[in-house]
């Protein structure tokens, strides 16, 4: 009798493992968004060409991924050449040049491409505060009733398309 | 080539792990010395193998051998020398290694510091550590190995090491943090190594005591700096968190704290064998757990690791190996028979046990809290985190319970206490802190605090009886100066460490009961007053540091119009990765912090600034020194001396024909040594 009750802490520990495991199987990485299911929200901020004010109405009709980019950021100019591949398959991107000068941006897009439809210029990261951006680059997935359905941080890239995006966007 | 020499010398170190583990283990079934005697050697194989993979990783730091993808990853050639050096342990595979080369240090000290211990448990005890050696090193070269490369295309530059982690917090905060942890697994080896032999006498207890309380000051100043790091960088302003990580920390800290309590009762009385043997095993399991919550990413948190599922398979694997079989092990083989001399209520035995049952409850309750999320996601309720309230409610009242207990037992004898003879000495301490507890939050501004009052008073408390003890224990020697002399090290080490407990016990709650915040919105130019104290911000100027950018606010702190101090807290963007950062201004004081951080800029003049008044919580920080100075300490005691002293004269004995010594005399060694605590 005594000697089972020593066998206690191998039961409660046997009893915990199951548990650990379950919590393996779900995708760590997955940061839910407090805004995924929820609409984008307002923009009222210049374009990066042009200078003409970007409202939010004017980004809908069609889903696209807003990608969150600047100039100072190592790891965009590892993602630009996707984007460009993206770009070319016909998939709308919209840029939002976060905390960047105009100058720099527009020497980026002339040596590196445009991959966006259009640049939203947020030179205070007022916009990215709203959207909770930890840094660049992060990708927005948003459908065309202006609804964010993923959120991704970190560089866009084929394996995070295909295994996490397309998915998603192809449905939209 | 020079990783690929990393990796060879990880390989090599495995292989040596693995004869450790395995040979001397064999050895002591057959009773060849010579299998025995080769732990010791394997051991310092082991270390220097593991040394030079880490040696060469901080190579490929130093030199920007950006062909390697963790150093690609983990810093870039504008990272001043001394982060590229901490950036070794700044991601998961290099801290991983870091891990492993402590452990194999803790390996080669005991392999060092046992030459008065029985082979045949120096063999055990080295085995059981290399079978660890064999699972992390199975882990590094499986799963995490840092030396892989980025062939053909080798980048040009790297990407920068988290600013968070560009810190002097950082470079010392892991490495004493995993001495800690990787401490444990010292006593783990020595309680496995008994219940292999057999041998369950309070040889054991004895033995690892020292290399406990070492692992248990390393990691008492590992979290103090941890939670050091999270004031002054973090720029919250908050000390600790209960976030899943620091749990992870705080957890084997807790049951390492009742694992040295019930080693001093096993050794001096041989009892609660069992108790201690499980404690031994809790404490490290919950190290291993630890490990696997930060490194498979199963819980999110401010320090989480790049993930990967088949990492988290691996620890989990592993973690059930070890923890499973050294819980069969335990069931199997611990004593059921009753070790215990008798012993009453009213004795130092009784209120240690009572204390080492407490932190075990509030061990689990921190467990409970941090598996939470895990376990209603598992029954299909999402994750949904405790948090901050739940663990506060239980922990201070746990603490408190603790506290109280403490103070009395100390003064307690072994066996029995007869009550009438401690009790003028209680007298005092419970007056002077009672009187203290209901005094001072009376005098401090603003409304009058229960609940300072229940803390000042339970650690005057504390403190009190601890240095009445202490009177009381020379009071019959014929000077205090004599008196004091006599006691023994770890006697005092006992003092510092329950004194600097109660230091921050009362830093945290006085802390947490009386710190004034506020956000406010300041115009260049413009102040305010918070808690008698006038905060202007003079002015915000641009900057520019070797890697970032920074606004640098100048803020005037006065107090009756006299300027207390210029604080200039800084906000920068990091040029590579664009992570921004808070540098918060700190005025660091005994019995007080203002503590400045720099918000966003709101328009052309208007800033967002952070105010914290915060009252005592450098006491937090000095407590945490004091335990582990206390403990440190207690290993100095020439109790151990003495038994290696003992040891050497039966060796002598052992090998002269004629006993050199008389028995008697070992006896009175015996005795001295009993009357010694």
């Amino acid at each position: 009798m005594k000697r089972l009750k020593l066998f206690v802490p191998l039961i409660i520990f046997l009893l915990l493992v199951p548990f650990l495991f379950v919590a393996l199987g779900k995708d760590p990485s997955h940061l839910p968004s407090a805004l995924v299911g929820k609409p984008l929200p307002e923009v009222n901020l210049p374009a990066l060409s042009g200078g003409k004010i970007i409202e939010r109405s004017g980004l809908l009709g069609q889903p696209f991924l807003l990608n969150v980019w600047a100039t100072w950021c190592p790891t965009c100019i590892n993602e630009h050449p996707y984007l460009m591949q993206l770009a070319e398959r016909g998939i709308k991107i919209v840029g939002l040049n976060y905390k960047d000068e105009d100058a720099k941006a527009h020497e980026w897009l002339r040596r590196l491409g445009n991959p966006y439809q259009l640049n939203i210029v947020d030179a205070d990261g007022r916009m990215g505060l709203n959207l909770g951006v930890y840094g660049a680059p992060e990708t927005f997935v948003v459908d065309k009733d202006g609804i964010i359905r993923y959120r991704h941080a970190g560089d866009l890239n084929q394996r995070v398309w295909e295994t996490k995006i397309a998915p998603i966007f192809s449905t939209l | 080539m020079m990783p690929e020499y990393g990796q060879l010398a990880l390989i090599i170190a495995l292989l040596l792990a693995l004869c450790l583990s395995i040979v001397p283990l064999v050895g002591t079934y057959n009773g060849k010395v010579v299998w025995m005697s080769a732990s010791r050697s394997l051991s310092v194989g082991l270390f220097v193998f593991v040394a030079i993979a880490f040696a060469v990783l901080t190579w490929s730091f130093y030199v920007d051998d950006f062909s390697v993808k963790y150093v690609a990853n983990h810093s870039n050639t504008l990272l001043p020398v001394r982060y590229k050096i901490s950036a070794v342990w700044g991601g998961h595979e290099g801290s991983l290694l870091l891990w492993v080369l402590i452990l194999a240090g803790w390996n080669m000290a005991v392999s060092i510091f046992s030459k008065n211990l029985p082979l045949d448990m120096v063999a055990r005890v080295l085995a059981v550590l290399g079978m660890i050696s064999v699972g992390f090193l199975l882990f590094t070269l499986l799963t995490s190995n840092p030396f892989d490369r980025v062939l053909p295309n080798v980048p040009v530059e790297g990407s920068d090491l988290n600013p968070l982690l560009q810190d002097f917090g950082l470079i010392i905060h892991p490495p004493m943090l995993y001495m800690g942890y990787v401490g444990f697994s010292v006593v783990f080896a020595f309680a496995i190594a008994a219940l292999l032999s057999g041998r369950l006498d309070s040889a054991w207890a004895r033995w690892s005591r020292p290399w406990t309380n070492l692992a248990w000051a390393f990691l008492t100043i590992g979290i103090a700096l941890g939670s050091w790091w999270a004031y002054y960088e973090l720029g919250w302003g908050g000390w600790w968190f209960w976030d899943p990580v620091e749990n992870a920390s705080f957890m084997p800290w807790l049951a390492g704290t009742a694992l040295i309590h019930t080693l001093a009762i096993t050794e001096k009385r041989g009892a609660f064998k069992n108790w201690t043997l499980f404690l031994a095993i809790l404490t490290f399991s919950l190290s291993l757990l630890g490990t696997f919550l930060v490194r498979s990413g199963v819980l999110t948190s401010v320090h989480a690791f790049a993930t990967d599922p088949e990492r988290g398979v691996f620890i989990l694997g592993f973690l059930l190996l070890v923890v499973g079989s050294s819980l069969v092990l335990f069931a199997m083989r611990a004593p059921v028979v009753k070790s215990v001399s008798g012993f009453q209520l009213l004795s130092r035995e009784a209120f240690m046990l009572v204390n080492t049952i407490v932190l075990t409850i509030t061990v689990s309750f921190v467990l409970l809290g941090t598996l939470y999320p895990l376990l209603t996601e598992a029954v299909g309720a999402g994750k949904i985190s405790v948090g901050e309230p739940y663990f506060n409610f239980f922990f201070v009242k746990f603490m408190a319970l603790l506290a109280l207990i403490m103070g009395i037992g100390a003064m307690l004898n072994w066996k029995k206490t007869d009550f009438s003879k401690i009790r003028k000495w209680q007298i005092v301490p419970l007056v002077l802190s009672l009187w203290l507890g209901t005094f001072i939050p009376g005098v401090i501004d603003g409304p009058y605090s229960v609940a300072a009052a229940i803390t000042i008073s339970l650690g005057s408390w504390v403190i009190l009886l601890t240095l009445a003890d202490v009177r009381r224990k020379v009071h019959h020697a014929p000077s205090l100066g004599v008196g004091l002399t006599r006691l023994s090290a770890s006697y005092y080490g006992m003092v510092l460490a329950h004194i600097g407990f109660a230091v921050a016990l009362l830093g945290a709650s006085l802390n947490t009961i009386y710190s004034v915040q506020r956000d406010v919105r300041l115009t260049v130019g413009n102040s305010v007053t918070i808690a008698n104290m006038n905060y202007e911000l003079a002015d915000v100027r641009r900057e520019r540091g070797p890697n970032y950018d920074a606004n640098v606010g100048e803020i005037v702190v006065r107090k009756n119009g006299d300027i207390v101090s210029r604080l200039e807290p800084e906000k920068r963007s990091y040029f590579s990765g664009g992570n921004v950062m808070t540098e918060a201004a700190i005025d660091a004081g005994f019995w007080r912090d203002v503590y400045v951080a720099l918000g966003n800029q709101l328009n052309n003049t208007d800033w967002e600034v952070r105010i914290h008044y915060k009252p005592v919580v450098r006491w937090i920080w000095l407590g945490a020194i004091f335990m582990a100075l206390g403990g440190t300490i207690a290993i100095a005691d020439k109790r151990y001396k003495l038994l290696r002293e003992k040891h050497r004269r039966q060796v002598e004995e052992r090998d002269s024909p004629t006993p050199a010594i008389p028995r008697a005399e070992l006896l009175t060694v015996d005795r001295q040594q009993a009357g010694e605590s």
